[in-house]
C-alpha cells in the first residue's frame, strides 16, 4: 500500500532534467548545490533553456558547467562579467549569467565586475559569498568577517592587516547601470523560495534593457568553516547576516 | 568599377578592413601606439551598417576576455592593443588558445620592456611566436610590412584562426601602424548569419537546442590522462598548420651571395638597403617571413646552402635570429643587427654591419 | 471519516551526500540519516516516521544533491 503514493500524478517536487544526472563536486551541505538547482529550475520554467549561456567562475563552482544541460563557457578568475559581457552584446536575445564566488567577484574581478555593472549590461550576476576561498583550502576571502579565522588569516581577520569585509553589493547599488540587486540565502525552505523568485526576476531582466541584475547569495562553506552544514547555516544566520543583510537593495 | 585608392594610417585600415571581413565584434582599450583602431571603429560606427559591436572595455584584461567571450559563442571577434597591453591579455590569450577559439589579436609593437616607449619595435617577437602566455600553445603570427598588409592580413588572419579554430596575431609595429599609404581595402563580406554561424561553430556557446548535448568551453581538465591528450590533439594542429601555413616572400635571391632576414617595417628597410649594396656590387639578396610563426625554417635552410653569411635584422636585440641560426644549422655564419628603444634602422647602418660583421 | 495529506519521499540514495540538510529541514521529524552507507560511503537520507510525513518538500527544497523526490495524495482518514 505503502508504494501507492510514488505515482507521477502524485509528483510534487523532484530534480529538474535542466540540471542532469552528474553528481556535483561540491561537499555535503554545500549551498552551491542549491543555488545551481535553483537556476535550474527557474530557466525549466521560464523555458530558456535553449537560450540561456552560463559563464562558470575559477574557485569551487569552476565546474558549474559539467551540472547544466545548458550552454556554458568557463572564464578565467574574475573575468566571467566581461566574457558574459561580450556574448550578450553579440547575442542580444540570449539571457545570460555569470556565476561567481566572493573571491571570483570581489577580489581579482572587482574591475570587470563593477564596469560591467556600470555600462548596466544586462547579464545576470549570480554572486555566492560564503567569506571564504572553499577551492584552494579555506582562504581569506574580501568578503571574511572581522575576527573571522580563515587559513590565511588562522587569528582572525585582522582589520589593521588585512583590511575590512568587502560589502560589494552596496557599492555596486550605487551604479547606475544596476536594474536589480537583492541580497538572498538558502538555508531553509522559506528562505528558498524567495530566492528563487529573485532569480526569476533577474532572468526576466535579461531582456528588459534596463541594466544589470546582481543577486548575492549569503551562503555557507562548512568545509572550511570547520562546521556541521547544520551549524554552518546557524553559524551564517548569526553572523554572516549582520554583515550582509538579506533583501532587496535595489529594484528599478 | 575601379577599386578605390585610399590614402590611410595602418591603423585605420586594419579598422575598416575588420568592419568588411565581416567581424561581428571588437573589444580594446586605448593604448599609443593603436588607438586609432577604436577611434576609426567608433567614429565610423559599423553597428549601424553592417551590426558590428564595437566596446571600450575597462582594461586589456577585460577586452581580451571578451574576445573569449564572443569567440566561444562562435562569432567573429578580435582585439587590438600595443605591447604593454598585450602583456596584460596574455592569461586570456592562453585560455583562447587552450579552448581553440579563432579570433584575431593585433599588437601594433611598440618599445619595451616596462612602460618603454611609444616608438616602434619588434621586440615582442619572442612573446607573440614563442608563447607569451602559460602552457604549450602557439598563435599564428602574422608581420603586415605596409598599410595594405594591415587590411588585407585582418582577412586573412580570420580566414587562418576559423580555419584551424587557432587565435591569430597580427604582430605590426608603431611604424606600420601610424604611416599612411595608399591602400585598396577588402571587399565587404556579409557578417555570418546565425545558420552560418551554427554549420561553422557546432562546438560553440550559442545556446543548446534540444537536439544536442550542452557545448562547454573550458580549459579545465584535471584528469592528467585527458589533459596530456588536449595538448596531443594541440600539438597535432600546430604540425598540421607548420606543413601548410608557412608564408614568406624573397627578394633579389636568385643569385644571392649574402641575405638579410627582416619582418615587418624592417623587412621594408632592408629592401632597400639590397638595393644599395647591389648598386656597391654586393650581391645581396632577403627574405622575409611573413607568417613568424609557423616560421620559414625550411625556405631559410635553402637560402643558407647558397649563400657566404646571413645577417638578420631586427628592431630588439636579437629575437628571430635564434630561429634564423635554427634554421642555418651552423652551415653558414649568422650575426645579427638592430636598433633598440624605438629607433628604425637606415639602410646605410644595415649595409655598413653587413659589411662589418658578415663580408668583414 | 477524513482526508488526510499523505506525503513520501524517495531519496537518490546513491547521489546524497549524508548532509542532513533535510533532516533539520523536515517539520515533522519524518527523516534520519539511514545507518546504512552508499557506494561513497555516505550514511544517506531516509524516512524514519514514514506517517508522519505530509509531502511538503522543505527536505527536497533544501536538498544541495537534488537527490529528494517528494509525493504528496490525499487519503481517506479512518479515525
Amino acid at each position: 500500500m505503502e508504494n501507492d503514493i510514488f505515482k507521477p500524478e502524485n509528483l510534487v517536487y523532484t530534480k529538474t532534467p535542466v540540471l542532469n544526472d552528474t553528481p556535483m563536486h561540491y561537499c555535503p551541505g554545500c549551498s552551491h548545490g542549491v543555488v545551481h538547482k535553483l537556476v535550474a529550475e527557474v530557466v525549466d520554467e521560464m523555458g530558456i533553456q535553449e537560450d540561456t549561456i552560463g559563464i562558470a567562475p575559477v574557485g569551487c563552482a569552476v565546474f558549474a558547467y559539467r551540472y547544466f544541460e545548458m550552454d556554458f563557457q568557463e572564464a578565467a578568475h574574475g573575468r566571467a562579467p566581461a566574457v558574459a559581457t561580450a556574448i550578450k552584446r553579440l547575442y542580444p536575445e540570449k539571457y545570460v549569467f555569470t556565476y561567481q564566488g566572493d573571491g571570483d567577484l570581489a577580489a581579482i574581478g572587482t574591475a570587470e565586475t563593477i564596469h560591467a555593472c556600470n555600462r548596466g549590461e544586462n547579464i545576470l550576476i549570480i554572486f555566492i559569498n560564503n567569506a571564504i576561498y572553499g577551492m584552494t583550502g579555506g582562504q581569506m576571502a574580501p568578503t571574511t568577517l572581522e575576527g573571522m579565522k580563515t587559513s590565511t588569516c588562522p587569528y582572525g581577520r585582522d582589520t589593521t592587516i588585512n583590511g575590512y569585509p568587502l560589502n560589494i553589493t552596496d557599492l555596486l547599488v550605487q551604479l547606475k547601470g544596476t536594474r536589480y540587486i537583492t541580497r538572498q540565502s538558502v538555508h531553509n525552505a522559506a528562505s528558498i523560495l524567495k530566492a528563487k523568485k529573485a532569480l526569476k526576476k533577474g532572468f526576466q531582466n535579461c531582456m528588459e534593457k534596463k541594466g544589470t541584475s546582481v543577486i548575492e547569495f549569503v551562503s555557507t562553506c562548512n568545509s572550511g568553516w570547520k562546521m556541521s552544514p547544520a551549524k554552518a547555516n546557524e553559524w551564517m544566520v548569526e553572523n554572516m547576516f549582520k554583515a550582509y543583510p538579506l533583501g532587496d537593495l535595489k529594484d528599478i | 568599377m575601379a577599386e578605390e585608392i585610399q590614402l590611410l594610417k595602418g591603423n585605420e585600415a586594419l579598422a575598416l578592413a575588420a568592419i568588411r571581413s565581416g567581424a561581428d565584434g571588437y573589444f580594446g582599450y586605448p593604448i599609443t601606439p593603436q588607438s586609432e583602431v577604436m577611434e576609426t571603429l567608433m567614429a565610423v560606427e559599423p553597428w549601424k551598417t553592417t551590426g558590428m559591436v564595437v566596446l571600450q572595455a575597462e582594461s586589456e584584461l577585460s577586452s581580451i576576455n571578451m574576445v573569449y567571450g564572443g569567440a566561444a559563442a562562435g562569432k567573429q571577434v578580435m582585439t587590438s592593443s600595443s605591447s604593454p597591453g598585450i602583456s596584460l591579455m596574455q592569461e586570456g590569450i592562453s585560455y583562447i588558445a587552450a579552448c581553440e577559439l579563432p579570433c584575431l589579436i593585433v599588437n601594433v609593437q611598440r618599445g619595451g620592456p616596462g612602460l618603454g616607449t611609444i616608438q616602434p619595435s619588434q621586440s615582442d617577437y619572442f612573446q607573440a611566436t614563442k608563447g607569451g602566455g602559460h602552457g604549450d600553445y602557439h598563435l599564428i603570427v602574422l608581420a603586415p610590412a605596409s598599410v595594405q598588409e594591415m587590411a588585407d592580413f585582418t582577412v586573412l588572419a580570420f580566414d587562418l584562426a576559423f580555419k584551424y579554430r587557432n587565435p591569430v596575431m597580427m604582430l605590426a609595429d608603431g611604424l606600420i601602424g601610424q604611416m599612411m599609404e595608399k591602400v585598396v581595402l577588402p571587399e565587404q563580406r556579409p557578417r555570418r548569419t546565425m545558420e552560418q554561424i551554427k554549420e561553422q561553430c557546432p562546438w560553440a556557446t550559442w545556446g543548446k537546442p534540444s537536439s544536442r548535448k550542452p557545448n562547454i568551453i573550458t580549459s579545465l581538465e584535471l584528469d592528467s590522462k585527458d589533459m596530456e591528450q588536449n595538448n596531443l590533439r594541440l600539438q597535432k594542429k600546430y604540425k598540421e598548420i607548420s606543413d601548410h601555413e608557412v608564408r614568406y616572400e624573397e627578394f633579389e635571391t636568385s643569385d644571392a651571395e649574402y641575405l638579410l632576414i627582416a619582418f615587418g617595417a624592417c623587412a621594408r628597410i632592408c629592401q632597400k638597403a639590397v638595393e644599395e649594396a647591389r648598386a656597391q656590387g654586393i650581391r645581396l639578396g632577403l627574405i622575409r617571413p611573413v607568417t613568424l610563426w609557423p616560421f620559414p625554417y625550411k625556405a631559410i635552410a635553402e637560402q643558407a646552402n647558397k649563400v657566404k653569411g646571413i645577417l638578420s635584422v631586427e628592431m630588439n636585440a636579437g629575437q628571430m635570429v635564434e630561429d634564423v641560426r635554427l634554421a642555418v644549422k651552423g652551415n653558414v655564419p649568422v650575426e645579427f643587427f638592430g636598433r633598440l628603444g624605438g629607433i628604425i634602422p637606415t639602410p646605410d647602418e644595415i649595409v655598413t654591419a653587413l659589411k662589418e660583421k658578415i663580408i668583414k | 471519516m477524513g482526508t488526510k495529506i499523505k506525503g513520501a519521499i524517495l531519496v537518490n540514495e546513491e547521489r546524497c551526500k549524508g548532509c542532513g540538510l533535510c533532516v533539520v529541514a523536515c517539520p515533522h521529524d519524518v527523516l534520519t540519516l539511514s545507518k546504512k552507507v552508499n557506494a561513497k560511503g555516505y550514511n544517506f537520507a531516509t524516512m524514519e516516521h514514514p506517517d508522519a510525513c505530509v509531502g511538503c518538500a522543505s527536505c527536497g527544497y533544501v536538498c544541495p544533491d537534488a537527490c529528494i523526490s517528494v509525493y504528496r495524495t490525499k487519503v481517506e482518514s479512518s479515525n
